[in-house]
């Protein structure tokens, strides 16, 4: 298996670790009162936020980490550039990871329309905003695997 | 995704090169090894430009190393 191959399978398992701990650490914290009332706007603002940050800094200290690994076990440094072959799948990779982005942000809007809680505009925006980073790395890996 | 029609001998090349190595022949044409992977298993097939630096660091043309699925059925 090679350098991207493996970062591929790091990246989704990390974004599903990260984004799986926050929710269960966040959930506690979830606002009992109205459901449209103003602390839940800001909960709901707070925790797209500090998901954004926490997964940065995670994402940084994962990649840091996975590249001191792969050193140690393989004796190969990583590739320092990205080649033809990594810009064509890394086009795929968005592209299919704004699709579902996109879709997730009309059912997101589609909520609002039929008259849902705005809780749920939010959980299905999140939701896809997590299942866009994931299938970017599932795109990724299969066209390691499988070519383009 | 489509059926890759080009195909290619820069396994062999590389081996009748004192065995060089995927990581040196990747170095040499500036990529990296999963590119030169890819080349060699047929799933990927390479820019016009990629083609010619891998060709002329063998010293052959192109259709040498290189090859259309057509040309190779006919």
């Amino acid at each position: 298996m090679t350098y991207q191959e493996k970062k591929s399978i790091v990246s989704m398992v990390s974004v599903t670790i990260i984004f799986g701990s926050f929710c269960l650490y966040l959930y506690p914290q979830f606002p009992k009162d109205g459901l449209e009332s103003l602390q839940t706007f800001r909960f709901w603002g707070s925790f797209v936020f500090s998901l954004i940050v926490v997964s940065m800094i995670a994402n940084i200290i994962i990649n840091i980490v996975f590249n001191i690994v792969y050193r140690i076990t393989t004796g190969e440094k990583e590739p320092r550039f990205e080649d033809e072959l990594d810009n064509i799948i890394n086009l795929k990779a968005t592209r299919n990871s704004f699709f579902v982005f996109i879709l997730g942000f009309l059912l997101a809007m589609g909520s609002l329309i039929i008259l849902q809680p705005s809780q749920l505009m939010f959980i299905i925006l999140i939701t896809s905003g997590f299942m866009s980073d994931v299938t970017g790395s599932v795109t990724r890996l299969y066209h390691y695997r499988k070519g383009v | 995704m489509g059926k890759n029609l080009v195909s290619n001998h820069i396994r062999k090349l590389r081996f009748d090169h004192d065995e060089m190595t995927q990581q040196q022949l990747a170095d040499k044409v500036g990529v990296t090894r999963q590119t030169i992977v890819a080349l060699e298993k047929g799933s990927y097939s390479p820019s016009l430009e990629l083609a010619f630096r891998i060709a002329r660091f063998f010293d052959l043309p192109l259709e040498e190393v290189f090859l259309y699925r057509d040309n190779v059925e006919e």
